[in-house]
């Protein structure tokens, strides 16, 4: 496949160049997070200084906000885990009529643009008379949340031998006792990968959020506002840098648990 | 490989039904003394998959303790047949017994039957011995003895020392050994075997084809072998069904099957054979009968050499000749335009004078008591 | 197993053998709770969008009539609405174009150059973007495009500030900084969405064997040729199957647009207002549509295109 013997060097700028291109802003944050300059986005920076840490870390909104997420990013994730292996496994063990049908559900809410996912919970809701609340974020993150853990395990369960279930079964484990010793070792770790995926997911969603979310602010939702407002610049640095960390950290693990089903 | 039986530590000669039946004694016992049942029975069974007949019509009876074979090319329903005798298929129509007891509504978990799958289907997240003990931990057998009956296990499949081994870290054969371990543990009535040499190369497959059926003697379990390979299937099994299209073509001893063969698929299907059939049967029986004819029963005679009277013969022109080191295959085409293959034992010829045989005209002579008439 | 009696099997043992015989019910017992979350409480939804987009808003008590009516859709023809529409998609277009440039190289060189870790490290740095904060991305581009920010100073010191000045002249991309134009906003488009065009092209050029490229070689291609007879129409799949996103993901974003654009209105932040401070869900909801349709339109020709292989 691979061909190393010559490498046009235009074919290396242009790489290098995406990849810069691709990364370079997120260290350009990092390096803004401790600017003393708190009213513009002045470069180069008038000074360094690490005050703004502990300024956000004092900030009650800011950790209301983080709680939310965390909340509905954990019960979107557990939604999740249990509707996306449910699919997977009932596609994996049978071929049925409508199989096709069901895995383009599950891809549905991803493939639509965020809004049409948003703009049509928030509708029905409207057509229900229901008020908005923490549970309304929740169901409209676990909607596409879902189609990350079906792909993670699904992947799996396609490298998984069918046969293995057989074995289990023909050596005296019913059903439940093949899941708990054969199925659910095979697919811990997409499962968990997924699960992980779901929460970084969850956890940066604002275009659905949006609609679904009324008064509450997620984390995502205040980094909004002040995007659209911008208040607190140096607060709002930091708690970009705390993101950029803390879904990268699910992501890189979620890779490494499945690096080799790909 | 000599003395198959030494491998095997004494205490599990022939005492795998006592083992099996230590958790309800009257159930077992009763079968296998009182009832004659065979270990497998299908009744007219059949299972379709939407249009497909993969088995159709279906009757067979195995006998407990026999090795048999079930062969066929891929498709012709055999391994279909033993999905439903482990209970991974249900029956479309028909009814499986496994001695004299009904199992159609019994899931695997609770048949009395074992698989060695083909593509061994171990555990990857297992150790080797955690695999092979499976069974008994499911089952809840305490732990010393489910050891003790792992390291025996072990030993009979010539893998001792290996229960920490993972089965990624194993060898092809190793795998199947283990597969075949982790199934044997069990003591099961019967032991199905789907293709389980189809993975090795030809030495360590004949090789495992005699631990097989040393391991069969000793544990004396019925084995149910799937296989495509008939020779397999003819050095392995006291007896063999021919599968074709998902119907039984012939079910008998593998001498009874290479000797008489009943249909023209088996004849083509299990060895060699040369089927003539029409104008050339009727110049040479006086029938028009289709019958069958090894080519190692053929021999091959000068044209003025004398014929007896319980021979037949035929004139024909040697076209290709392929020396193949132990024997010689000959390929003769008859007056009447066909070929008729005949192998001979290179006993005092060499590849020379094989090779000079090419284009020289010979008698084709064989007994008339070899000849199989076969349906069309 | 057989040899144990019927009277100690747990409960759990009997359960499994109930549905072990059923096959079918136990497909619809697994099916159940994932059917109704997503058939039922999703696609619900879903039509409750089409629903409501069939009713219209009175215009005097600002409340929903909920009466079936074409009059929202009728509405949707604007001349406003119709300029939203052509700078979206146009946008969309831009965007998708752009990131197809851009992304090529880098896929080319992660499929048929990039070896062992290089490779792995590389699609990692492909990868992590295309997951990682959407928002956060969004934000960094607000600090570099801003006026008194690090692109502007990287212009001035180059001495180009005449040339950055002349560009935000332009009328459509211009505008009085980086930060609140249509340039700015398009390049905040393609950078966010650039790994989601990377990664199905690299796949496409992954499936391109060897074998294919060597033997256009041996017939005498010179690379550029090859290049050009034999690897870009196989990679074209993947190009199609990249701006399926690109172009769906910039039709519906209104975060883009009401971060960095100007007061010029993009689709998703025409149906984020009708919904919001104006209360018009049904318009909201016939807007929905208009991306909607555009998509269906698009992937009926991407699926002509074959792009759906490349996915």
């Amino acid at each position: 496949m691979t061909n190393t013997s010559r490498k046009p060097p235009a074919l290396i700028i242009a790489t290098v160049g995406a990849l810069l291109f691709l990364h370079v802003p997120l260290a350009i944050i990092l390096l803004y997070s401790f600017t003393t300059d708190d009213r513009t986005y002045t470069f180069p920076l008038p000074g360094l200084t690490l005050r703004w840490f502990p300024t956000a870390w004092a900030r009650a909104d800011l950790w209301q906000a983080l709680w939310l997420s965390v909340k509905v990013a954990g019960v979107a994730t557990a939604i999740a885990l249990t509707l996306g292996s449910l699919i997977a496994l009932a596609i994996y063990r049978s071929k049925f009529f409508g199989r096709e049908a069901i895995s383009f559900l599950v891809i549905l809410p991803i493939a639509l643009p965020g809004i049409v996912t948003g703009i049509a919970l928030r509708s029905a809701l409207s057509l229900l008379d229901l008020n908005f609340s923490y549970w309304t974020i929740v169901v409209g993150h676990a909607t596409f949340c879902v189609v990350t853990v079906y792909n993670n395990v699904i992947a799996r369960l396609r490298r998984t031998s069918a046969s293995q279930i057989e074995a289990s079964m023909d050596l005296g484990a019913n059903s439940f006792q093949t899941f708990r010793y054969i199925v659910l070792p095979a697919i811990a770790t997409a499962l968990l990968a997924g699960g992980m995926l779901a929460f970084a997911l969850s956890f940066d969603e604002v275009i659905v959020t949006t609609f679904t979310a009324g008064q509450q602010a997620t984390l995502p939702i205040w980094i909004f506002s002040q995007l659209v407002r911008p208040r607190d610049r140096p607060v709002t640095n930091v708690v970009a840098v705390f993101v950029i960390a803390i879904t990268a950290i699910p992501i890189l693990l979620a890779h490494r648990l499945t690096s080799k089903d790909a | 490989m000599a003395g198959g039986g030494s491998f095997a530590p004494p205490a599990l000669c022939r005492k795998p039904r006592e083992a099996a039946i230590s958790h309800s004694p009257s159930a077992i016992v009763t079968h296998s003394s009182s009832s004659p049942a065979p270990a497998v029975s299908f009744v007219n069974v059949s299972r379709h998959f939407g249009e497909v007949k993969a088995v159709d019509g279906v009757s067979l009876d195995i006998n407990d303790g026999e090795f048999f074979s079930l062969l066929g090319p891929s498709g012709s329903g055999k391994t279909t047949c033993l999905r439903l005798v482990a209970g991974f298929e249900q029956p479309t129509a028909g009814s499986i017994q496994l001695h004299g007891e009904e199992v159609a509504n019994l899931p695997p978990y609770e048949r009395d039957v074992n698989t060695v799958f083909q593509d061994y289907a171990l555990f990857p997240h297992m150790t080797v011995g955690e695999n092979v003990a499976y069974g008994l931990m499911i089952k809840k057998v305490p732990k010393p003895e489910r050891d003790k009956r792992l390291g025996e296990m072990l030993e009979l499949v010539r893998l001792p020392g290996l229960a920490g081994r993972r089965p990624s870290q194993l060898s092809g054969g190793q795998r199947q050994r283990v597969a075949l371990a982790r199934a044997l543990i069990n003591h099961p009535r019967v032991l199905l075997l789907d293709e389980p040499l189809g993975a090795l190369d030809l030495k360590l497959r004949q090789q495992m084809q005699i631990e097989l059926k040393a391991i069969q003697r000793q544990v004396r379990i019925t084995f149910v072998f799937v296989t495509h390979d008939q020779e397999e299937a003819l050095t392995m099994s006291d007896r063999l069904a021919v599968f074709n299209l998902g119907k039984i073509e012939q079910i008998g001893s593998p001498a009874e099957v290479y000797e008489h063969p009943a249909t023209a698929f088996v004849a083509g299907f299990v060895g060699v054979s040369n089927l003539i059939r029409g104008e050339i049967a009727q110049a040479i029986t006086g029938s028009a009968q289709t019958f069958s004819i090894r080519p190692e029963k053929i021999q091959l005679r000068d044209l003025g050499q004398p014929v007896s009277g319980d021979e037949y013969s035929v004139e024909g022109r040697i076209r290709d000749v392929i020396y193949l080191g132990m024997h010689t295959r000959y390929l003769v085409e008859l007056s009447g335009g066909s070929d008729l293959t005949v192998v001979e034992q290179n006993l005092r010829t060499t590849s020379m004078d094989v090779l000079a045989a090419r284009g020289r005209a010979v008698r084709l002579v064989w007994q008339k008591a070899h000849v199989r008439p076969v349906g069309n | 197993m057989a040899t144990s009696s019927p009277t100690r099997k747990s409960l759990w043992h009997r359960l499994s053998t109930f549905f072990y015989l059923r096959p079918g019910l136990t497909l619809a017992a697994m099916l159940a709770a994932p059917l109704l979350w997503l058939g039922v409480v999703y696609v619900g939804s879903l039509f409750a969008l089409l629903l409501q987009s069939f009713f219209r808003l009175d215009d005097f008590t600002g409340q929903v009539v909920r009466r079936f009516t074409l009059y929202t859709y009728s509405q949707l023809f604007t001349a406003a609405n119709i300029d939203i529409m052509i700078r979206t998609s146009g946008m969309a277009a831009a965007v998708t174009l752009a990131c197809a440039l851009v992304a090529f190289p880098v896929a080319y060189y992660m499929a048929r150059h990039a070896e062992g870790r290089a490779k792995a490290a590389l699609y990692l740095a492909v990868l992590l973007p295309l997951w990682s904060s959407y928002l956060v991305r969004v934000y960094a581009w607000k600090l570099i495009l801003a006026k008194e920010g690090i692109v502007s100073w990287f212009i001035s010191q180059l001495r180009l500030d005449w040339a950055l000045d002349r560009i935000l002249q332009l009328p459509v991309i211009g505008g009085p900084s980086l930060s609140v134009s249509m340039l700015g906003m398009w390049l905040v488009f393609v950078y966010v969405w650039l790994p989601y065009m990377i990664l199905p092209i690299q796949a496409a050029l992954e499936r391109v064997p060897q074998s294919l490229i060597d033997a256009s070689g041996d017939l005498g291609a010179r690379p550029a040729e090859t290049f050009r007879k034999v690897i870009l129409p196989l990679a074209f799949p993947g190009v199609v199957a990249g701006s399926i996103f690109t172009f769906s993901l910039t039709l519906g974003d209104f975060i883009i647009p009401g971060t960095i654009g100007n007061s010029s209105y993009f689709l998703g932040q025409a149906v984020l207002s009708h919904q919001g401070t104006a209360g018009n869900v049904p318009m909201a909801a016939a807007l929905t549509a208009v991306p909607m349709v555009i998509m269906a339109v698009y992937l009926i020709i991407a699926k002509k295109l074959g792009a759906f292989e490349a996915l």
